[in-house]
C-alpha cells in the first residue's frame, strides 16, 4: 500500500467533493449504525423502546450464559466447517479433471459457474423443494431406497439440506479459483517430474497440490464467511433455522432475536461479537497475503 | 498434455460430465415443476419431463393472475423492482467509488490518510452484522419501502474503491503529465483518460454487483413491507409460507426461474468480466 503517485494535482476543495459521496453515505449507513451497536450492546430496552438501561456488560454476560447461543455456535461451527470441507474438496477434484481435459474444458468452466448466480434464498426454495418430505423428488427415492428423509423433524438431515444448498451454490466460485490456480502452475515443474517417473497421483500430491495452497488457504477463509454470513437466506427458505432450533446459525439468531423476539440489546451484543469474529477473519486472511507476496 | 492416459482422460471427462449433472440438476427439476399444473406436480412421484403447462404457469406468476391460499402477487413488477435495485446498487457503486479513489489516488488533502483507512474499515463489516442499527437509521430516514432505502446502505462498502485505486496506481504518470501539458485540468484528465481507461474493471465490477444487488435477501426482508417493493426473491420466499399443502409449487418454481435466468444470463454471457471481477474484487 505504500505506492504513491509522484504527480498530484493540486486543488484545496475539489478532493473534498469528490470523495463526498462515499464518506457520506458511509458514515450514515456504516460508521453510525456500527457505533449504535457498540453502544445498544451494553444498554438494554423494552421491546417498545420507551426506556434504555445502561447495562455495562450485562447483555454478553447473558450471552455466555444462554444455552441456545452456544448452541448456535456450536450450530454454525459445524456448518461452516462442513459447507467449508466439503465445498472445496470437492471443487478441487473438479478443477483438477477440468485442468486435465485439453479439449473443452470452456465448456465445462461455463456450465459450471452459473450457481453463482442464483440467489441464496432462491437456492433455498429450490433444495427445499427436491428434499420435501411429502412431494420432493428426491426425498421420495430416498424413500423408495429404505432412507426415512425428513428435514423438518430429523435436525440431521436439516442440517444437510443446508450444507447441501450452501455448497452447490458456493462450488463455482471455489472451482474458478482453483482452475485458475492450477492452470498458473508451469507446466514444466510437471513434464519434469513426468519425466522423473512421478505419476499423476504422486503429482497432484507433491507438485501440485502444495503450490496451489495459498489459494486453498485463502478460500478457506472466503469460505468460512460465506457459510457464517451469506447462508442467511438458505437457511431462512429452507429450514427457517429448525427443527427447533437447530439449524439457527449465528447470523439468523440476531436477525430473528431483534426483528422478532425484539431483545435489541441481545442483539447488538450478537452483532458486536459477530465483527469481532469477521474482522479476526479479515486479519488473518491480510496477514496471509502478505506472506504470498514474499513467497 | 504430459504423457498419453486414456483411462485418466475418459475418467476426467466422466467426472466433469457427472459434476455437470449434479450441478443443473436441482435447475432441471425446478424447471420441469413450473411446466406442470400443482395436481401433477404435489402427486409424489413428480413426472421428471417437462408438462405442458409451460406459458400458462409463467403468465400466471408474471401477472399474479391466479387464486391461491400463499401470496398471489405478481412476479413482473417485482423482477422490476430487482433489476432497477441491481442497477442502482452496481452503478453507484462504480460511480461514487470512482470519484473517491480518483480523489485519494491524485490529490493531498489533510486527513487523506484517515479517509483512507476510513473507507477501509467498511470492507471487514458486511451488512448482517449491524442489521438492527441500519434499520433504525433508513426508518427514521423515512427510507423503508423505497428504492433509496433498499439500495443506499447496500452502496456503503469499500470494495469498489480498492478496486479503482489499485488499478490507479498503476496507471502511468507520463499520462497525467501530457495531459497537463496539453492543458487538461484534474476533471478534463479524469473524464477523458482514466475513465475509459478503466472500462474494463467497470464492467468486471458490474457483473460481480448487479448479482450481488439482485440476490440481496436479507435486507430488502426488513426494509420492505408492501407488496410493491418486494425484490423478486423476497416474493419467491413469501409465497411458501404456508407450508406443502398451501404452497403453489408449480408458481413458485416458475418464480425461481425468473428470478435465476437474469443474473445468471449475465454471468454466462460476461463470462470474462465475470472471472476478472471475480479474481480483482478479491485481491
Amino acid at each position: 500500500m505504500a505506492a504513491e503517485k509522484r504527480i498530484v494535482f493540486r486543488s484545496t476543495w475539489l478532493p473534498w467533493v469528490l470523495i463526498a459521496p462515499q464518506v457520506l453515505i458511509i458514515s450514515v449507513f456504516f460508521f453510525w449504525p456500527a457505533g449504535q451497536a457498540l453502544l445498544q450492546s451494553f444498554q438494554q430496552s423494552d421491546p417498545f423502546g420507551t426506556s434504555v438501561e445502561w447495562v455495562g456488560l450485562e447483555n454478553f454476560v447473558n450471552l455466555w450464559n444462554d444455552e441456545t447461543y452456544l448452541a448456535s455456535f456450536g450450530t454454525t461451527a459445524i456448518f461452516s466447517a462442513l459447507v467449508a470441507g466439503l465445498g472445496i474438496s470437492i471443487s478441487l477434484v473438479l478443477a483438477y479433471f477440468a485442468d486435465r481435459v485439453v479439449r473443452g474444458s470452456t465448456i465445462y468452466r461455463t456450465l459450471m459457474i452459473w450457481p453463482y448466480a442464483v440467489a441464496p434464498a432462491v437456492a433455498g426454495v429450490v433444495w427445499l423443494f427436491l428434499f420435501s418430505p411429502s412431494i420432493g423428488v428426491v426425498s421420495y427415492a430416498l424413500n423408495q431406497w429404505g432412507f426415512e428423509w425428513n428435514a423438518l423433524l430429523n435436525s440431521r438431515h436439516a442440517m444437510a439440506l443446508v450444507v447441501m444448498a450452501a455448497v452447490w451454490k458456493q462450488l463455482s466460485y471455489n472451482f474458478l479459483f482453483f482452475l485458475a490456480g492450477l492452470q498458473s502452475i508451469p507446466k514444466s515443474l510437471i513434464e519434469a517430474a513426468a519425466i522423473d517417473g512421478a505419476g499423476p497421483w504422486k503429482r497432484f500430491w507433491t507438485i501440485q497440490f502444495p503450490l496451489l495452497s495459498p489459494t486453498s488457504f485463502f478460500l478457506l477463509v472466503i469460505n468460512v464467511v460465506y457459510a457464517f454470513f451469506d447462508t442467511f437466506g438458505i437457511v431462512d427458505a429452507a429450514t427457517k433455522g429448525g427443527p427447533g432450533k437447530d439449524t439457527a446459525i449465528l447470523v439468523y439468531k440476531v436477525y430473528f432475536d431483534g426483528f422478532k423476539a425484539l431483545d435489541l440489546g441481545g442483539s447488538a451484543a450478537q452483532s458486536v461479537v459477530l465483527m469481532v469474529i469477521v474482522v479476526a477473519l479479515t486479519v488473518v486472511q491480510f496477514r496471509f497475503v502478505e506472506k504470498k507476496v514474499n513467497y | 498434455m504430459i504423457e498419453r492416459n486414456r483411462f485418466l482422460d475418459v475418467l476426467s471427462h466422466a467426472v466433469l460430465i457427472l459434476g455437470v449433472l449434479v450441478v443443473a440438476f436441482p435447475v432441471y427439476v425446478t424447471f420441469v415443476a413450473s411446466t406442470h399444473t400443482m395436481e401433477e406436480v404435489v402427486k409424489a412421484p413428480m413426472s421428471l419431463w417437462p408438462g405442458s403447462h409451460l406459458v400458462e404457469n409463467y403468465k400466471a406468476a408474471l401477472l399474479g393472475d391466479r387464486i391461491g391460499m400463499g401470496s398471489t402477487a405478481a412476479v413482473g413488477p417485482m423482477m422490476l423492482v430487482s433489476l432497477v435495485c441491481a442497477l442502482i446498487i452496481s452503478l453507484g457503486k462504480i460511480a461514487i467509488s470512482l470519484l473517491s479513489a480518483f480523489a485519494i489516488v491524485y490529490f493531498r488533502f489533510p486527513f487523506r490518510m484517515a479517509v483512507f483507512w476510513g473507507i477501509f474499515i467498511t470492507l471487514m463489516l458486511p451488512v448482517e452484522v449491524r442489521i438492527g442499527p441500519t434499520y433504525k437509521v433508513v426508518s427514521d430516514l423515512g427510507l423503508l419501502n423505497s428504492y433509496a432505502g433498499l439500495t443506499v446502505p447496500l452502496i456503503a462498502s469499500a470494495t469498489a474503491t480498492f478496486l479503482f485505486r489499485q488499478f490507479f496506481l498503476t496507471v502511468p504518470d507520463e499520462l497525467v503529465e501530457a495531459a497537463r501539458m496539453d492543458g487538461a485540468g484534474p476533471m478534463r484528465f479524469f473524464k477523458d483518460v482514466l475513465v475509459p481507461l478503466s472500462s474494463t474493471s467497470m464492467a468486471a465490477l458490474f457483473v460481480i454487483q448487479f448479482i450481488y444487488g439482485w440476490n440481496q435477501y436479507l435486507w430488502p426482508l426488513l426494509v420492505t413491507t408492501e407488496e410493491n417493493m418486494y425484490p423478486v426473491v423476497i416474493g419467491i420466499k413469501r409465497m411458501i409460507s404456508g407450508g406443502d399443502a398451501q404452497t403453489e409449487w408449480h408458481i413458485v418454481m416458475a418464480t425461481a426461474m425468473l428470478a435465476m435466468v437474469p443474473p445468471a444470463a449475465v454471468v454466462m454471457l460476461m463470462q470474462k468480466w465475470f472471472v476478472k471481477g471475480l479474481v480483482d474484487t478479491e485481491k
